[in-house]
């Protein structure tokens, strides 16, 4: 038997009200995004229409007292804390979730999950301060100055950690018990079960986790600006301070006027178009299937 | 209202301003004479000007209202000239000015509301006692990398800079003579706290601070050091009374001396009252 979905809200008031409530929420989620991206253009077309969008990439510095707008060193600063901390959380948080699930006793696993989580809970500025505190006087004694590149990977690395280990938990969890029991049928052994059969089946929720962590490190101020040295130059190597976009904004935003403050309001632009670009991307690897 | 850059309310020592101002409004000055004084000041004033001043002036301003609920008080910035301008035309009421007055300038009545007092810090375990103007120059122009070009341990500095738009950074490149584009940092800083840790947390860091905070974290146990300049040894008191070279006076200027509302606001800001507000802001207030 089947029932049209309009048959059945008809009869019943409270699942047309629930329908309503719903299209309202989802309407809102939408509209916030739409609304963010909106004023962000708008508070940045003033310095946009008369200094246009090439100076953003051209000039020969980020100085705006001065009327230098070159966002370029801030914007590879940007990515590579992100690629490098990525590269490195991601690979120690699947194998995490492995260990967690296929071999550490249940003794083990709970206590250790529960760690993960209170990790994930632990506030950015947290992480920012031992890194001002421990961290970066320890890169210091290597390779002075300290505050640097490497100092922000690090510390993105522990931050964005949890995030993947936790989704590629869920992700393993979610992972049929029936094709585990086959591999065990088949007599494979645990690491071929997981690398043959464990891993296409969570795909999707492994994807999912790198595309929430590469958010996550994108996004992050607070620790990053106070690790990361913020000279705005593009790094030669990974012991050179870096400026992120988000922390160019943070640094800046409490005094700047007119220009200074509209380009600032650029930076989030272009942050928030880094972030459209990964979404694009991931959705385009997954064939649009990423949450499917 | 306050209209004021609205990021100015983010600041950190918004929960005490709210707590002060929460007492003060618990207990209403309407008592005797003193209410029929409070009564007769209505109106609205703009103040434009010095960025530095603003949040200050923001601050006083939110707590004068208090006192005197039938009074408004805009607060713009745009930096000094600004404030100066528009003072002169009556596009404003008053004029907030970070600097010394000028010469030709006297045709406003000026009055000096704080101080704003930088000065060089190191790490305490620096050698270095006292750096001369030239040396400090040429360590932030990236001449000299190394303290042993200037009597410390062989080490290379780590140049720690202020980001654009502070007013220490201001105050520090219009005393040196430099500008942004020259100076060469390893570590670029925001507020005050973080330039302190940086070089609490480096033992080859040089860095500059707003007097009012290195003092503090000094006398609290924080390994830093405050640099002389000039030979006059940096803290408040050489701040308040002028000797201290690295520091300027903060003003409220009046096309015409002021009186009623203008006066009342100019005295209860140059008033013991707001001596805490100043602080927050890491200024230095006048002696009284």
């Amino acid at each position: 038997m089947t029932l049209s979905s309009s048959n059945t809200l008809s009869r019943w008031p409270t699942d047309r009200l629930l329908l309503w409530l719903l299209r309202g929420a989802a309407a809102i989620a939408g509209a916030i995004v739409l609304l963010i991206v909106a004023f962000l253009v708008m508070e940045a077309l003033p310095v946009l229409r008369h200094v246009g969008v090439a100076r953003f990439f051209t000039d020969p510095s980020w100085h705006p007292a001065e009327g230098f707008y070159n966002l370029t060193p801030m914007l590879w600063g940007t990515l590579f804390a992100m690629v490098g901390s990525v590269l490195i959380a991601t690979p120690l948080g699947i194998l995490s979730a492995v260990f967690c699930h296929y071999y550490a006793p249940p003794v083990v696993a709970r206590p250790y999950r529960r760690l993960i989580e209170l990790l994930a809970g632990i506030p950015s500025v947290v992480y920012g301060f031992w890194g001002l505190v421990v961290l970066v006087p320890l890169i210091g004694a290597i390779h002075p100055p300290g505050p640097s590149l490497l100092a922000g990977i690090v510390i993105l690395t522990i931050m964005i950690l949890p995030t993947i280990a936790l989704m590629a938990d869920a992700g393993l969890a979610n992972v049929p018990q029936q094709y585990l029991r086959g591999a065990a049928a088949l007599g494979l052994p645990r690491w071929a079960t997981i690398r043959g059969v464990v891993f296409p089946a969570a795909k999707s929720g492994l994807f999912t986790g790198v595309i929430l962590e590469t958010g996550r490190a994108i996004g992050e101020t607070m620790a990053i600006l106070m690790v990361c040295g913020n000279v705005v130059q593009t790094p030669h190597s990974l012991f050179d301070p870096i400026r992120t976009l988000t922390a160019n904004i943070a640094l800046e935003m409490a005094y700047a006027v007119g220009d200074h403050r509209a380009a600032l309001f650029v930076s989030g632009l272009v942050l928030m178009g880094m972030i459209a670009a990964l979404v694009a991307a991931a959705d385009w690897i997954s064939h649009g299937r990423i949450y499917g | 209202m306050i209209r004021c850059h609205a990021l100015f309310m983010l600041k950190k020592y918004a929960a005490p301003v709210a707590l002060s101002m929460a007492s003060l409004m618990c207990v209403p000055p309407s008592a005797g004479a003193q209410g029929t004084a409070a009564d007769q000041l209505t109106g609205k004033l703009v103040i434009t000007g010095a960025s530095t001043l603003a949040p200050l002036i923001a601050e006083i301003g939110k707590r004068f209202e208090s006192l005197y609920p039938k009074v408004r008080i805009d607060v713009q910035s745009g930096g000094s000239s600004r404030g100066v301008a528009d003072a002169r035309q009556g596009l404003a009421d008053i004029g907030m000015v970070s600097r010394a007055m000028k010469e030709d300038e006297r045709d406003l009545s000026a009055f000096p509301v704080a101080r704003d007092g930088v000065c060089p810090i190191l790490h305490q375990e620096n050698p270095v006692q006292a750096l001369a103007d030239e040396q400090i120059v040429a360590i932030y122009t990236g001449t000299i990398t190394n303290w042993k070009a200037v009597g410390g341990t062989d080490a290379p500095i780590t140049v720690v800079n202020k980001a654009e738009g502070r007013s220490t950074l201001e105050v520090f490149l219009h005393y040196f003579k430099l500008k942004n584009v020259d100076v060469k940092a390893q570590v670029v800083i925001g507020d005050n706290e973080q330039g302190v840790k940086t070089v609490a947390g480096n033992r080859n860091a040089i860095g500059y601070v707003s007097i009012g905070t290195a003092e503090y974290d000094a006398t609290h146990g924080v390994p830093i050091k405050l640099l002389p300049i000039g030979g006059v040894a940096a803290s408040t008191e050489s701040v308040r009374n002028g000797a201290f070279p690295l520091s300027r006076p903060l003003h409220l200027v009046t096309r015409t001396p002021p009186v009623e509302l203008a006066k009342a606001f100019i005295e209860y800001a140059q008033s013991r009252a707001v001596h805490d507000l100043i602080k927050q802001q890491y200024f230095v207030p006048l002696a009284d």
